[in-house]
């Protein structure tokens, strides 16, 4: 068995607050190999982009990590001093977030923006740097790339903007990519080219990519394997075809029934009942039994661990029944 | 984040007064308030000042704008610690004879006074200009914007000092140490309404075209009742802060105006008066008339000013 | 030329054509000109005869358009109270209340920007406190305390600096200048300090607070994902947007230094057009109102231009124009 590019242990992240500390993660682990996509699904506050924040070393205070490592390559990268962790941002682990239209700088060109990141990680001249970016923009679709790379943010419209974002981060080959919600700014129509390049790139250049995101549509497009979280933590981790069509959790499972279909006709899409509880009201026991249909004594009682069920692992006490 | 309880009450529209009470003590702004020692302080020194300038005529032990009290062989007494100090005048005297201590509490007096009036003539005058501007649009809001617009261009205290001179030579010779404060007042608030015009109008613009404004115009209610009771509550934080730190630009008005001689009479004097006065002495050595007015306002403006920082961080996201 | 600043010059000359009508009113209407010009024991015929031949006795909006036309060329009559042609008076003063003017403006900036960068950037340091503290200070002191409090020390107690006055100075053509010599350089000191402090502090907590608005945003954070260096963030990236909004407030109230002149020009008797006006109000010599009241809405136009031509050259956003007719 190969070494996983990423190895996330026991990964807990809190936010003092003046009624106390919030748990925001809650001592989740998973592995990532290299040029893998992984997917990870929940709702907005399930800490899903915290926990992408954490690993490139860019949560934002007062929150911070109170627990559990995170290693890349077997380093440790989470207690790096800030002036390590620089180096491995963007060169080792790069980053692409929600909106292009503010990821931007406005001021600069886009030009000047990736040889300013490109001359940062590596020894390239100016020049060398310019055709490396020209390069890039070509290879993430830009038209006229050699003339446009003098344009400033502006004059872009918002899908090719998050191409250049792409480009930006790509454009020192990093071994990891992590995309939170890199299209929920876009229109309907973008979304579909955008996962396609993201995809297709980082095939071609062998970059494993976490994809946060709240849309199982697009994770069932695009991502090997899935990792469902809620209320901090994981419920499910597992290949996305298996968890897509055979959810083991039973969140996981209304999530999956919440997909809209082309090929089966249903009347109505299923939905979960409830919300998922905030951070200050996270109930023992395990967080989803309040809103589960299969709820049990146990449920209210204790968490349960994840634990691998067949191929998939699962943090439900319903499978550690038959597991025994 | 906060919980249910909360962010029902914040959709709820209607702003009773009692539920903002409530809502008060379980904020964030009361937290902040408990949790900054400075903003303490500076709210019990504005409060020392103002109770003592309220209550001037029970603490001080003389009333100085009594001119037969007065007697010009007390002149120029240094304060009592001093070694020409006379146990009668706890800071010294100035040229008039007036007791200092006695004086600079009926100068603050006059000073919060011209500072709350026009404050307030301003923030009525603004608020009313705003909301009529971006409720109305059309014609009026871009007469009164253009004015704004103008006016913004000079800074307060020219406009202050320029109205100030012109109604006093409007104002024949007799009256014009009767009217000096009134002149005043007015003079500061109508330097002072175009921020809160501007605010006012930007928010309304934005309310008045949410669901809630729409409905009430269907039902048919009057527009000014729109305003007042539904847009009004929204804007008032921002307007808040505004007034906190336009006070405290209007008291330093006030003194810089009569400082410079056009603000209130010598025979009534506010602490710019009184600064004026003593600069004067300063090179004669006497440095207690000047300095003590000095400080008073120099602490009452640093604590105003303290207490509108503090306003405008704890209110922070809706001034933004 | 960029269709925003031919609008920004015809909003200019909006504000200027308000303040001219203003400045009319009050020549015409504060007081009779004639009866401020004249002695008591003048005649009914005489005062007539002076009425006619200053055009009082026609048409409002002809004498409206030939004052129009004289404040062109800077001309505003005599001054009722000097009884000099107030194009001399203000001549002589120009230069005092300009070198005043440019020398707190210039130290403002140099000194309030690179402490609000600080501030900005380490918001949480104990020299960002005492710039904080210090600021708050600096806004909360009228600006004639700060004058008389400087006095106190530095030319009554110590005996250091000049307390009035501008010191010797030499005469260039009509223009006279205080800083070539040693005495006129001490007594720009205090003035230039009583008058800069107030836009420093300013300038501080803007540069301070722009620069932790910006240090929020996305591209920042995007930057930061990309590995660069703190260096490049916060001085390419992150400066450069604070400079926008920067830009504009700085230039309004280096405007405003001008105006604020008066109060500093009357604590140390500098013999500008500050204290020239300050004692016309007291006078009511309309006329030098009126002229400076001109003369400075000029100046507000002219440096509001120039900040939005320098705008203009910072952010590209505002050549959306050419972007636009490119096609993109």
């Amino acid at each position: 068995m190969n070494t996983p590019l990423l190895n996330v242990e026991n990964l807990c992240i809190e936010f003092p607050t003046r009624r106390g500390t919030l748990v925001a993660v809650d001592d989740i682990s998973f592995t990532i190999n290299p040029g893998e996509i992984v997917g990870v699904v929940g709702e907005s506050g399930a800490g899903k982009s915290l926990t992408g924040q954490s690993i490139i070393g860019l949560l934002e205070p007062p929150g911070r990590i109170a627990g559990g490592s995170i290693r890349l390559n077997d380093q440790r990268i989470d207690n790096l001093p800030e002036n390590q962790m620089r180096k491995i941002r963007g060169k080792k682990i790069g980053m692409i977030f929600q909106d292009p239209l503010t990821s931007l700088n406005p001021l600069y060109t886009i030009g000047k923006q990736l040889i300013e990141t490109i001359q940062t990680h590596t020894d390239m001249t100016v020049t060398q740097a310019r055709e490396h970016a020209v390069n890039l923009l070509e290879e993430v679709g830009i038209p006229a790339a050699a003339k446009r790379i003098d344009h400033y943010p502006y004059q872009f419209s918002g899908g090719m903007r998050q191409r250049v974002v792409i480009a930006l981060a790509l454009c020192v080959n990093p071994l990891l990519i992590i995309a939170d919600e890199p299209t929920t700014a876009l229109d309907v129509s973008i979304q579909a080219q955008i996962i396609t390049l993201l995809k297709k790139l980082c095939k071609d250049h062998g970059t494993a990519v976490i994809l946060i995101t709240h849309d199982m549509g697009v994770i069932a497009e695009t991502a090997d394997r899935v990792a469902v979280m809620y209320a901090g933590r994981l419920v499910e981790v597992g290949l996305v075809r298996q968890v897509v069509k055979q959810a083991a959790h039973p969140y996981a499972k209304g999530l999956m029934n919440a997909i809209p279909s082309l090929t089966k006709r249903v009347e109505k899409l299923t939905q979960i009942d409830g919300t998922m509880p905030g951070l200050k009201d996270i109930p023992n026991g395990c967080a989803f039994h309040p809103r589960c249909p299969d709820c049990m004594d146990i449920c209210r009682e204790k968490r349960p661990e994840l634990t691998d069920i067949g191929p998939t692992q699962v943090a439900c006490w319903s499978y550690h029944d038959c597991k025994h | 984040m906060s919980d249910l309880k909360n962010s029902t009450a914040d959709i709820a529209k209607p702003n009773l007064f009692i539920d903002t009470l409530k809502r008060f003590f379980d904020s964030d702004i009361f937290y902040s308030f408990c949790h900054s020692p400075v903003t303490i302080i500076a709210s019990l020194l504005t409060l020392l000042i103002f109770v003592s300038a309220l209550g001037a005529p029970f603490i001080a032990p003389q009333n100085p704008f009594d001119m037969g009290s007065l007697d010009l062989m007390d002149s120029h007494i240094p304060p009592v610690w001093a070694e020409d100090g006379d146990s009668r005048f706890l800071l010294g005297t100035e040229d008039q004879g007036r007791d200092l201590f006695s004086t600079i509490l009926y100068g603050s007096r006059i000073s919060l006074l011209v500072g709350f009036s026009s404050v307030s003539f301003a923030l009525i005058l603004g608020v009313s200009l705003g909301l009529i501007s971006g409720y109305l649009g059309g014609a009026i809001d871009a007469v009164i914007m253009r004015i704004a617009e103008v006016q913004i261009s000079f800074p307060a205290i020219l406009i202050a000092l320029l109205v100030d001179g012109v109604l006093r030579t409007l104002i024949p010779e007799a009256d014009v140490e009767q009217l000096a404060i009134t002149v005043l007042i007015f003079s500061i608030g109508i330097s002072g309404w175009v921020q809160y015009a501007r605010t006012v109008r930007s928010s309304t613009m934005v309310e008045k075209n949410k669901e809630y404004v729409l409905a009430a115009r269907v039902i048919g209610i009057r527009p000014v009742f729109i305003m007042l009771r539904h847009i009004l509550p929204n804007v008032m934080g921002p307007v808040l802060v505004i007034g906190t730190i336009h006070l405290a630009v209007a008291i330093v008005t006030e003194a810089t105006l009569s400082f410079l001689g056009v603000g209130v009479p010598v025979t009534q004097p506010s602490l710019g008066t009184l600064i004026r006065i003593g600069n004067d002495f300063l090179f004669s050595g006497e440095w207690w008339i000047t300095i003590f007015p000095a400080i008073t306002l120099a602490v009452l403006v640093l604590s105003v000013n303290l207490l509108g920082d503090w306003l405008r961080d704890a209110l922070n996201p809706k001034l933004r | 030329m960029p269709a925003f600043i031919i609008r920004r010059l015809l909003q200019s000359m909006i504000v200027m054509f308000f303040v001219a009508m203003v400045a009319f009113l009050m020549f015409n209407y504060v007081g009779d000109p004639v009866h401020q010009m004249v002695g008591i024991d003048t005649s009914f015929e005489d005062r007539e005869a002076l009425r006619e031949s200053l055009g009082l006795n026609d048409p409002v909006p002809v004498q409206f358009f030939r004052f129009i036309g004289n404040a062109a060329k800077f001309e505003f009559g005599i001054s009722y109270q000097h009884k000099r042609s107030v194009t001399g008076l203000f001549k002589e003063r120009l230069p005092a209340t300009l070198e005043l003017s440019f020398v707190a403006a210039l130290l403002s900036l140099v000194i309030g920007l690179p402490m609000g960068v600080y501030a900005g950037l380490k918001p949480d340091g104990w020299l960002s406190k005492v710039f904080l503290s210090f600021s708050l200070i600096g806004v909360s002191l009228p600006t004639f305390l700060i004058g008389i409090l400087l006095i106190f020390i530095f030319a009554v107690t110590l005996g250091w600096l000049p307390s009035y006055g501008r010191g010797e100075v030499m005469h260039i053509g009509w223009w006279s200048t205080g800083l070539p010599t040693i005495s006129g350089l001490k007594a720009l000191i205090m003035p230039s300090i009583t008058l800069g402090l107030f836009q420093l502090t300013l300038i501080m907590r803007l540069v301070r607070s722009e620069m932790l608005e910006v240090l929020r945003t996305d591209y920042i954070k995007f930057a930061r994902a990309r590995g660069l260096s703190n260096r490049a963030i916060y001085f390419g990236h992150a400066l450069k947007n604070t400079l926008v909004p920067v830009i504009t407030i700085t230039g309004l109230q280096i405007g405003s230094i001008i105006a604020f002149a008066i109060i500093t020009e009357t604590v140390f008797q500098w013999p500008g057009m500050g204290l020239l006006f300050l004692q016309a109000i007291h006078n009511v010599d309309i006329p030098i109102m009126a002229a400076y009241l001109m003369l400075v809405a000029f100046f507000f136009v002219v440096i509001n231009l120039t900040v939005d031509i320098l705008y203009y050259v910072v952010d590209p956003r505002l050549r959306l124009d050419l972007g636009k007719a490119n096609g993109s």
